[in-house]
């Protein structure tokens, strides 16, 4: 790619993971302050896996995520107000306010979910794929996977089909070194997770997440791979969240002074030195932080005059036909 | 007598009942290093160990499985659900191999085990992360099923929940943890299988129990206001159940209202009802209402899921109906 190609899509990414972080830091707030409820969890520190890995999707493409699905949910295009509003709990939101922050959904996007139940949306990523295929639309599916994941049976099942039928799906496994309070040396087994995917029979790697470009490029080999019909990837993305499991969780688990030595490796920080380094202004930079910090406040404003959806409403979804 | 949470109630019952019986572990996500993540387990695995307090992977189906095997060997486990949605992964290991090891080895083996954890809304936790259980489980013939209310029946009831040596399924409120009440100071046990009256009345007899007891009771308070004298019957195990409880209070006051966090379909309250309507028919002058959760996923929205629970106002509609 020609520098000046690169530079744009880096600048490109670097906006975008300003997004997630300007939205998510408006999130926490609204929380604190009572606007936004029940479980909340943050992507901080890891803005660069959605924004990288998604970046090589097509509009036919689908995304199925975790409870953690902000990022993925702006990397995917949602507007930061319909999720902002989803987050509030108002009909204005992606999900009509029925789901909240762990389950934002956008058919039009084929955002496909963020989900609560720890593996239970893996093997749901195999049928996308499998739907996809079945009616010969050359779409791939992202699943993005936390690592506290990979013990239950749901993941296994899931990584097992679809490499049976070589379905067009990419598995990230999002390694931030927690599953909720215990790091992954006292969960597992082993250290290298990536290292599993031979056993299904499907290529893995494991890749640093710091660096967004890196993201992109490795995940664009596994998604060209399935577009192809060659099967089904795991990726494990090593990373790093700088806030707690979810807004109720202190994270008293980490080691005196982690926080603050991979806060050095942050995604955002790196991008930002990587964009000065090869000659793009730092006025440049601010400018795109001051877009989406307004973006992030506007979604805001948006979401407090929205309304909340009617009691009418109660029991509007839970059949086609009642 | 001191007054504590329900949390500090059920920290008691598993650490007066680990220094009892050294076949006695817990095993779940966060229960040691995390102290719980909602820090039922506080303290103990400094006390006990990493032997005895044992933190697992998300693993539900694994971790009850091998809850299960070592039962079979003569432990005595409590596994932990971090919450009751995630004991759904894991519902195989407990209805085909725990309801049923004893029945299928002709009584050769036991499991003398608990399984543990909160349920029901929680507050704004959504559809997949809002639900009451205990309807699935107090299906199963070798199952037993009990969900406390106040603070002293936590305590005295998950004691001998463990002492037993059949599989007990015990079942907290996730948004009652902060709860008080007194509980004694001294050593005492609730036996499984035994109703409470808790509060005695003439007109109508309120059954319910788990979380629903205190909505109940505020309902309660205001109709008493009204002069409308309410018994509130609290089964504490549904299955086994006390059923002469139920029906003796029921054939004194002529009237039952169910109250039930669940959904409406196919519940415990249902059958409840059809006991009272039973066994009772001669005694009621009015039919039996239940009082449930509304029949639909629990929205996030935070006015829609007030209105999706059972309320002080729809307890006491539901009370007056059946004075009507
Ligand atoms: C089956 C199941 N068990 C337990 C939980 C509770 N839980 C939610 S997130 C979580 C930790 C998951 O960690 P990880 O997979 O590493 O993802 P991360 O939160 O770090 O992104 C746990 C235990 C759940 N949601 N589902
Ligand atoms: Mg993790």
């Amino acid at each position: 790619m020609p520098e000046s190609a690169r530079t744009k899509k880096l600048l490109g990414f670097y906006d975008q993971m300003l997004r997630i972080r300007r939205f998510e830091e408006a999130a926490a707030k609204a929380y604190a302050g009572g606007s936004i409820k029940g479980f909340c969890h943050l992507y901080i520190g890891e803005e660069s896996i959605a924004v990288g890995a998604i970046a090589n999707l097509e509009k036919q493409d689908y995304i199925i995520s975790t409870y953690r699905d902000h990022g993925h949910a702006l990397a995917r295009g949602m507007e930061p107000g319909s999720a902002m509003a989803e987050l509030y709990g108002k009909e204005t939101g992606c999900s009509k306010g029925m789901g909240g922050s762990m389950h934002l959904f956008d058919k039009d996007l084929r955002f496909m979910g963020g989900h609560g139940i720890v593996g239970g949306h893996v093997a749901v990523a195999a049928g996308l794929a499998f739907g996809a295929r079945y009616q010969k639309e050359r779409s791939v599916t992202l699943a993005f996977i936390g690592e506290g994941a990979v013990s239950i049976g749901g993941f296994h099942e899931g990584l097992s089909l679809a490499a049976l039928w070589k379905l067009p799906v990419v598995f990230i496994v999002e390694n931030n070194l927690y599953s909720m309070g215990t790091p992954q040396y006292r969960h597992l087994s082993v250290k290298d997770i990536s290292m599993r995917a031979e056993g299904y029979g499907m290529p893995g790697k494991r890749i640093n997440g710091s660096n967004v470009y890196h993201v992109f490029e490795e995940v664009r080999d596994a998604v060209n791979r399935a577009r192809s019909d060659h099967g089904p990837t795991l990726i494990e993305i090593i990373t790093y969240r700088f806030r707690g499991h979810s807004m109720s969780d202190p994270a008293k688990y980490r080691a005196p002074g982690e926080l603050e030595l991979k806060k050095e490796k942050d995604p955002i920080l790196v991008t930002h030195a990587e964009l000065l380094s090869i000659g793009v202004s730092e006025d440049t930079l601010k400018a795109i932080n001051d877009k989406n910090k307004k973006i992030a406040d506007d979604s805001v404003e948006f979401a407090k005059i929205s309304a909340f959806p009617p009691a009418s409403d109660l029991h509007k979804y839970t059949y086609v036909n009642p | 007598m001191p007054v504590i949470t329900i949390r500090e109630a059920l920290n008691q019952a598993i650490d007066e009942e680990m220094a009892r019986d050294k076949n006695v572990f817990i095993m779940g996500e966060e229960v040691g290093h995390y102290n719980g993540a909602y820090k039922v387990t506080q303290g103990l695995l400094a006390k006990y160990g990493d032997n005895r307090v044992i933190d697992t992977p998300i693993a539900e189906e694994g971790f009850a499985g091998v809850g299960i095997g070592a039962a079979l060997t003569g432990l005595r486990p409590i596994i932990e659900f971090m919450t009751w949605n995630f004991s759904l992964v894991a519902i195989d290991q407990i209805i085909n191999n725990a309801a049923k090891m004893r029945y299928m080895s002709g009584g050769q083996f036991t499991l003398p085990m608990v399984f543990r954890g909160p349920q029901g809304a929680g507050g704004s936790l959504g559809a997949q992360h809002s639900q009451t259980f205990e309807n699935y489980f107090a299906y199963v013939p070798g199952l037993k099923v009990i969900v406390p209310s106040t603070p002293h029946d936590y305590k005295g009831l998950l004691k001998s929940a463990i002492r037993d040596d059949d599989v007990v399924i015990f079942m907290e409120a996730e948004k009652a943890y902060n709860y008080t009440g007194e509980v004694p100071e001294e050593e005492y046990l609730i036996p499984i299988g035994k109703a409470e009256v808790k509060k005695q009345g003439s007109d109508v007899s309120i059954i319910t129990w788990g979380i629903m007891y205190f909505t109940a009771m505020q309902a309660i308070e205001k109709l008493e206001a009204e002069g409308i004298s309410v018994e509130l019957v609290d089964p504490r195990t549904l299955r086994p159940l006390d059923s002469e409880t139920i029906l003796s209070s029921v054939r004194k006051t002529k009237r039952a209202v169910i109250v039930q966090e669940s959904w409406p379909v196919a519940s415990f309250g249902d059958h409840i009802a059809a006991l009272v309507s039973r066994e009772a028919f001669d005694s009621l002058d009015a039919p039996v209402e239940i009082v449930s959760g509304e029949d639909v996923p629990m929205p996030y929205a935070f006015p829609l899921e007030e209105a999706a629970l059972p309320s002080v106002e729809k307890i006491i509609a539901a009370v007056k109906r059946t004075l009507a």
